[in-house]
């Protein structure tokens, strides 16, 4: 079932790049670093537009998690690493950590550990385009484009246009296959 | 310093040439070769009734030099080898010190420049100071001027070592010389084990000396897939051996004496230690057979095994004298006696063995009589009839069994690039 | 794409996308050595066992510090500490270890095959660190990497082996790996250490230095061990360093951008002199550090995932 379309996903991107500027006046020491993958295709998206109002694009990484995830041992497939590449400092910035949906908040904290073996930020936020609910660790969104109420036998799915070539949000039911 | 060679049948087994031809030469080298001359030359040889050949080449001669000077010296035993008829001899590394090192390769090099008169090219050991235990360094005496290795004297009795050397070998495109012996079987020995030995009470080395030695240096050429030549091969056996591996592609050649096409075991009787040769002097079946394999082109080289010793040492009884015989001053006789009279081969083919066929074997270019090649030439009277007289031995040694003998082909002159090195 | 065996035992079996697989996830972890924080905690409770019967420093270390940087837990047993020297077969001593709770061995024996029969009776993963002259595989997986590294590609790439090819198990593994993935592999040596018949499992063979090395994208030298002098495989280092080492005339045959190697350690001044050990077309301390992380790829490839 499709949850958000096109136009929809477009303005709720905007209202999370507002949200971020009204929190945050000072964007000299703000980055974006989006986990892999279409969170990484967000931040990029949210960069830009602020960039757009602001004059001057926030710099954009990504990040990895595979090596920090807690459930290798687990999971039947060995996940696809994309690599980890963040081109600025990361000591003593202001981090806006995006992702396309939180959930468990496992992926989340994966992120985190990882970031800060690379430095010592200033502060970490995070940034979901969709927060569906059903946290096992105290992870909170500071910015949440929109909050959809979900039970553990769905999935829902960011399709973006880099990578799936469409732009929607859907839900759907959960397999018998998948964890 | 210009040389016109006028009027001499000119016989070159390369080119398959047998006719009279002129020959001109300039500096080291043949400038023209044609029919009527006219070039003006500082110095003209009637070769009239002659045959022109080119310079021989042996393949296995001893030069005592350094280590035993009073038996030969590079200066004599190429005097000798002039005499003879030969422009190049490959001295075999048994001296003393042995060539096993490149200042060796060096000093007969440079002596043979010096002193000799014809040219000289070393042969180096293959295992160091002939130990039969350690590679010698053979790529750099290569570098240095070595034509082959051998052991010479001796065999290499350590498998694994004669192995990797063949294999080593490969990478220089040169064949191992194997003088093939296996002294557990010949210890002691001093004539062919058979008849005769019993006769004479004297201690026999069996042809099987030679012939499991043969036999194990064919199978690890093939093992290696490298190349191998047998020096002084002496029986029937030996012979077939060979001539079944080149049948199946192993690449081998070997060599045989004239005193082993000519001579045979029942000399030894007269206890003349002129008759003690290693390999020693066989029976009368292998003779034919050797012969025949010279026929066939089983044998592809006559090489002399030149094997100078002095008078006292040859003076000996027969179990305390040394073995071998001088040969580069009767080869050619011998060869045209033994081979070419008797119509076992034609005239080009002996002198093939002496020329085309050494040099093919080591990659020399050399054994030939070409325009812009090297001036290296023997010219001989077929029929003139010489006595081999122990005096007129230009060696400095005179062990040589066939003092008294009348033989045909002397030679007359032999030309070392360009230069007269020996005139009778 | 994911990574099936339980072991790692050669190259000849991998087929090519596991190799690419290795060599990609490597790429990944390679980050992480270039960090102030060069750890990840990946298989954090996992415990690898090295176990070296042949003396090796640098290829123990590299592959503890790998185990390390994945927050792995690392003993190692060399020979002369173990109670092999008592007589206890090798078998015993492995379950001994594995009674432990060990999840991992990393074996370099001086028989061939016997990862293999370690892996055969054993529920945990082996890996070969270099078993006789049969198998090194992750050295030739790191100069897989290196080479990509540095030329972007291997395939149609012209790779030169120079040394004692018939006592190499990096250069059999090389030769697998490379022909694998499309490069075009020459060996070169005395003929002595040239193995019989290696042309069937695709190389060319030469004995001629200048010969081999022209027109190489890559050089790889080996070393050559005195030892073999005393068996009769070449006469002296003096004469094999004439003829078979690496010098500028020599490299300069090959490309102008050809790129040394050396599993190591190097016999500076035998078979390449200490002025190409360490110019500017070497890569030999890149071969290191790609180590750990080709390493660490392995070990995670094999224990990262469920049972």
């Amino acid at each position: 079932m499709e949850l958000m379309n096109e136009e929809q996903m477009k303005k709720v991107i905007l209202k999370l790049s507002q949200d971020i500027l009204k929190e945050k006046k000072d964007i000299q020491n703000l980055c974006v670093v989006g986990i892999q993958r279409r969170g990484t295709v967000l931040g990029e998206r949210i960069s830009k537009i602020i960039g757009k109002i602001k004059g001057k694009n926030l710099p954009i990484g990504s990040i990895d998690i595979t090596f920090y995830r807690d459930d290798l041992s687990r999971i039947a497939y060995q996940p696809v690493i994309r690599g980890t590449d963040i081109p600025f400092p990361v000591d003593d910035v202001q981090i806006i950590l995006v992702d396309d949906v939180l959930y468990t908040g496992r992926t989340v904290r994966a992120a985190i550990d990882s970031l800060l073996d690379l430095g010592r930020p200033q502060k970490v936020e995070l940034a979901v385009l969709i927060d569906r609910g059903h946290r096992e660790l105290p992870i909170q969104p500071q910015y949440v484009g929109r909050k959809i109420a979900t039970s553990q036998d769905e999935i829902i799915e960011v399709k973006v246009k880099e990578i799936d070539g469409k732009e929607k949000v859907l839900l759907s039911k959960r397999s018998k296959n998948e964890f | 310093m210009s040389l016109l060679i006028k009027g001499g049948r000119v016989v070159d087994p390369m080119s398959g040439t047998d006719e009279i031809l002129d020959i001109f030469i300039r500096g080291e080298k043949i400038l023209k070769i044609g029919k009527g001359i006219t070039f003006s030359a500082k110095k003209i040889i009637d070769a009239t009734d002659s045959i022109v050949i080119p310079g021989l080449i042996d393949m296995h001669t001893h030069l005592r030099d350094p280590g035993r000077e009073d038996e030969e010296t590079i200066r004599s035993g190429t005097l000798a080898a002039a005499r003879g008829g030969f422009t190049t001899i490959c001295c075999m590394p048994n001296t003393s010190p042995v060539i096993d090192d490149i200042s060796l390769v060096r000093y007969i090099l440079r002596k043979a420049e010096k002193e000799g008169v014809v040219e000289v090219l070393p042969i180096a050991s293959i295992s160091k100071n002939e130990d039969g235990e350690t590679l010698s360094e053979m790529g750099k005496l290569r570098r240095e001027g070595a034509v082959s290795f051998s052991d010479d004297g001796k065999w290499v009795r350590n498998a694994h070592l004669m192995r990797r050397a063949l294999e080593y070998v490969k990478m220089l495109n040169l064949p191992l010389i194997s003088h093939c012996e296996n002294e557990d079987l010949s210890k002691n020995g001093v004539i062919n084990e058979g008849i005769f030995s019993t006769i004479l009470g004297l201690p026999g080395i069996p042809k099987e000396a030679e012939e499991v030695a043969v036999f194990r240096d064919i199978c690890l050429t093939r093992l290696a897939n490298s190349s191998l030549h047998i020096a002084h091969i002496s029986t029937v056996s030996s012979l077939n051996l060979v001539r079944e591996a080149r049948k199946r592609g192993i690449k081998v050649s070997c060599e045989v004496t004239p005193h082993h096409f000519t001579l045979s075991e029942e000399l030894v009787r007269s206890f003349d230690t002129n008759t003690k040769i290693n390999p020693p002097l066989r029976g009368k079946d292998d003779v034919k057979a050797l012969r025949e394999g010279l026929k066939d082109g089983s044998i592809e080289v006559i090489a002399t095994d030149h094997a100078p010793h002095t008078p006292e040492e040859k003076e000996l009884d027969y179990a305390l004298a040394p073995f071998g015989i001088i040969g580069l001053e009767t080869a050619l006789g011998l060869v045209i006696k033994e081979l070419v009279k008797p119509e076992i081969l034609t005239l080009s083919q002996g002198i093939a063995k002496l020329t085309v066929n050494p040099a093919r074997i080591l990659n020399l270019d050399r054994g030939r009589i070409r325009e812009e090649g090297l001036a290296n030439l023997a010219i001989f009277n077929l029929n003139e009839e010489w006595e081999v007289k122990k005096e007129d031995f230009l060696s400095l040694s005179k062990n040589s069994p066939f003092v008294g003998w009348s033989l045909p082909g002397k030679v007359k002159w032999t030309i070392f690039k360009g230069k007269v090195a020996y005139r009778s | 794409m994911s990574f099936e065996r339980k072991d790692l035992l050669g190259i000849e079996d991998l087929r090519s996308e596991e190799i690419y697989f290795i060599l990609d996830t490597a790429k990944s972890l390679r980050q992480i050595l270039d960090r102030p924080i060069k750890k990840v905690p990946t298989l954090r409770g996992k415990t690898v066992a090295n176990l070296f019967f042949e003396p090796s420093t640098r290829t123990r270390i590299s592959f503890e510090l790998a185990a390390k940087r994945l927050n792995a837990d690392v003993v190692s047993f060399s020979y002369s500490t173990s109670s092999i020297s008592k007589g206890e077969s090798l078998l015993d001593t492995v379950k001994n270890i594995m009674a432990m709770r060990v999840d991992c061995f990393v074996l370099r024996h001086p028989v061939p095959g016997t990862p293999h029969f370690l892996a055969k009776n054993l529920p945990v993963s082996v890996i070969n660190a270099g078993d006789g002259s049969h198998e090194h595989p992750t050295q030739a997986l790191i100069d897989l990497y290196t080479i990509r590294e540095k030329k972007g590609k291997l395939e149609g790439l012209e790779v030169v082996i120079i040394g004692d090819i018939a006592h190499s198990r990096v250069a059999r593994s090389d030769i697998w790996a490379l022909n694998k993935l499309g490069a075009k592999v020459r060996v070169c040596g005395p003929p002595t250490l040239i193995p019989p018949q290696i042309e069937k499992i695709g190389v060319k063979v030469f004995y001629s230095v200048e010969e081999a090395i022209k027109g190489v994208d890559v050089v790889m030298m080996l070393r050559v061990q005195e030892e073999r002098q005393n068996r009769c495989f070449f006469p002296s280092l003096h004469e094999y360093r004439e003829f078979f080492s690496l010098n500028e005339a020599r490299l300069n045959l090959a490309k102008p951008e050809a790129i040394i190697m050396h599993p190591g350690p190097v016999n500076r001044g035998v078979e390449l002199p200490a002025v190409l050990a360490d110019g500017k077309k070497s890569v030999i301390l890149d071969q290191v550090t790609n180590g750990i992380a080709v390493r660490m790829a392995v070990l995670y490839l094999l224990l990262g995932r469920k049972k």
